[in-house]
């Protein structure tokens, strides 16, 4: 029988540096699954506005898959699709069999299942926006991207942010699916450190710990930003 | 003549090529039945549970309000598969290392990671729906209560006659999206060797080193699940009565 601390700490026999460094690789999967599903969603939810059929089918097609297939599935299939898909390009390029690294291909694939969703929060939130601004905007002069950067984007961000904030919440729970296919993220090493000590419980039990404490304290970081973004409208 | 030869080649290459799926029926169909099988009983004693849930949340009284907030927020701020593991291997050993729990009547039940997939479940719907039928609770006007409770009804009747079905009508859009969730969620089952539909089209997978077709035609049948879902609650949403 193992003491907790001891397996949980950091010097001999802990798993303390191994968790740390899971639950950083949880982190950074998580991180650019959100930074690559922001710019996707923005793009189908541009798709989606566009007065252009086919980008339309294409959008909707892709958010309502995504939306309705198990993230768990999408992940096995983009992660050998995708790997394979890598390999033969690199094949074509000439460079031979690409070791393909768990963690791009981890982001990819998160990113991809967090478009989808991002996709209809923006989307929501673009059409939120007053069009009366949009055309004072034009009656100005501005330009149709600096309508965007100035009014569109600012007005809409706070509308939008409420989603987003739990999106990043979705994306670090799912990013524990990535474990599924093997990279050593936070859930990975724990399930390795229950493995070798049998100790399942402690091991799960401090994952569960850790991922609790980064939904909550961003949870709270996200209100925090919310309010700034909202300081130039009318309290209420 | 050659025409004819051409597409009969091409038929029979197809069904030659995709033998394994007819081959596998059987295993696809035991998948197909547990996934809803999973989400029948989940959604059933997870709606059920989040009532309780909700309640307690709403209650005046912290010892209930307190638990109540606690165990939605851990369930909604930790992964589902963390969740499982923790059942699964975590308690599984557990009981595993009890002999009077290898020797009570429970024990095929607590050995077969189906019963463990579906207590995750029921635990994970009733912490998500119990923070939306709180909110919905909160959305029935007072007046009508009152109005219900003026006719002599007693508290309880109130809330099952009045509260309760007013609060499911307003969220049926609601829960249509959560139930979809819900099925996706059963597809962590494959994680602990159950074959649900992703158990199954894994299955195939490594018996006939098929790498795409199993996955790609088993999130059809998702997908066609998830637009039957969508119908279902078109048509319960058609039937509750609403003012012109």
């Amino acid at each position: 029988m193992y003491d907790v601390f001891t397996l949980l700490g950091f010097g001999e026999g802990g798993w303390g540096p191994a968790l740390l460094k899971g639950t950083l690789i949880t982190l950074q999967i998580s991180l650019g699954g959100f930074i690559i599903g922001l710019i996707v969603g923005l793009l189908t939810a541009a798709a989606k506005l566009s007065r252009s059929t086919p980008a339309q089918t294409i959008a909707n097609g892709y958010s309502t898959i995504c939306r309705a297939v198990p993230e768990l599935l999408l992940i096995i299939l983009f992660f050998y699709g995708g790997s394979s898909l890598i390999n033969a390009t690199g094949r074509w390029l000439g460079f031979g069999e690409v070791d393909v690294a768990g963690i791009p291909v981890a982001i990819l694939v998160l990113g991809l299942v967090q478009g989808a969703y991002a996709s209809e929060i923006f989307r929501g939130a673009i059409q939120s926006v007053n069009r009366g601004q949009i055309e004072a905007a034009h009656a100005y002069g501005m330009s149709k991207r600096k309508i965007f950067w100035r009014i569109t984007l600012p007005v809409m961000a706070p509308n939008a942010l409420g989603g987003l904030a739990n999106l990043w919440v979705y994306i670090i729970k799912d990013s524990a699916l990535i474990s599924v296919v093997g990279t050593t993220e936070l859930l990975q090493v724990a399930k390795q450190a229950g493995g070798s000590t049998k100790e399942y419980l402690i091991f799960f039990g401090a994952a569960a710990a850790i991922y609790y404490v980064i939904t909550l304290s961003s949870s709270y970081l996200f209100k925090l930003l919310e309010d700034y973004l909202r300081r130039w409208q009318p309290k209420h | 003549m050659d025409f004819l030869n051409g597409t009969f080649f091409t038929e029979l290459s197809f069904f030659k090529d995709n033998a394994f799926l007819i081959e596998n029926m059987d295993l696809l169909v035991e998948g197909l039945w547990t996934t809803v099988t999973l989400l029948g009983i989940s959604l059933v004693f997870g709606f059920v549970f989040a009532i309780f849930v909700a309640l307690a949340r709403l209650s005046k009284s912290a010892l209930l309000s307190y638990p109540a907030f606690l165990f939605t927020s851990v369930i909604r701020g930790t992964p589902l598969l963390v969740q499982i593991y923790i059942y699964y291997y975590g308690l599984g050993i557990l009981f595993s290392q009890m002999p009077e729990v290898r020797s009570s009547f429970l024990w095929p039940y607590l050995r077969d990671g189906y019963w463990y997939i579906a207590f995750a479940l029921i635990l994970s719907t009733a912490g998500y729906l119990g923070e939306v039928i709180r909110g919905g609770l909160l959305s029935v006007p007072k007046g009508e209560i009152e109005t219900a409770r003026a006719f002599g009804m007693s508290a309880r009747k109130a809330f099952l006659r009045v509260r309760l079905p007013r609060t499911i009508y307003l969220l049926t859009p609601t829960l249509a999206g959560e139930t979809v969730l819900l099925l996706k969620s059963t597809a962590l089952a494959s994680t602990i060797a159950v074959v649900d539909l992703l158990g199954a089209a894994n299955r195939i997978r490594s018996m006939t080193f098929e790498v795409y077709k199993p996955l790609l035609l088993v999130a059809v049948i998702y997908l066609i699940l998830t637009l039957v879902i969508e119908y279902v609650f078109k048509r319960i949403e058609k039937r509750i009565p609403v003012r012109a």
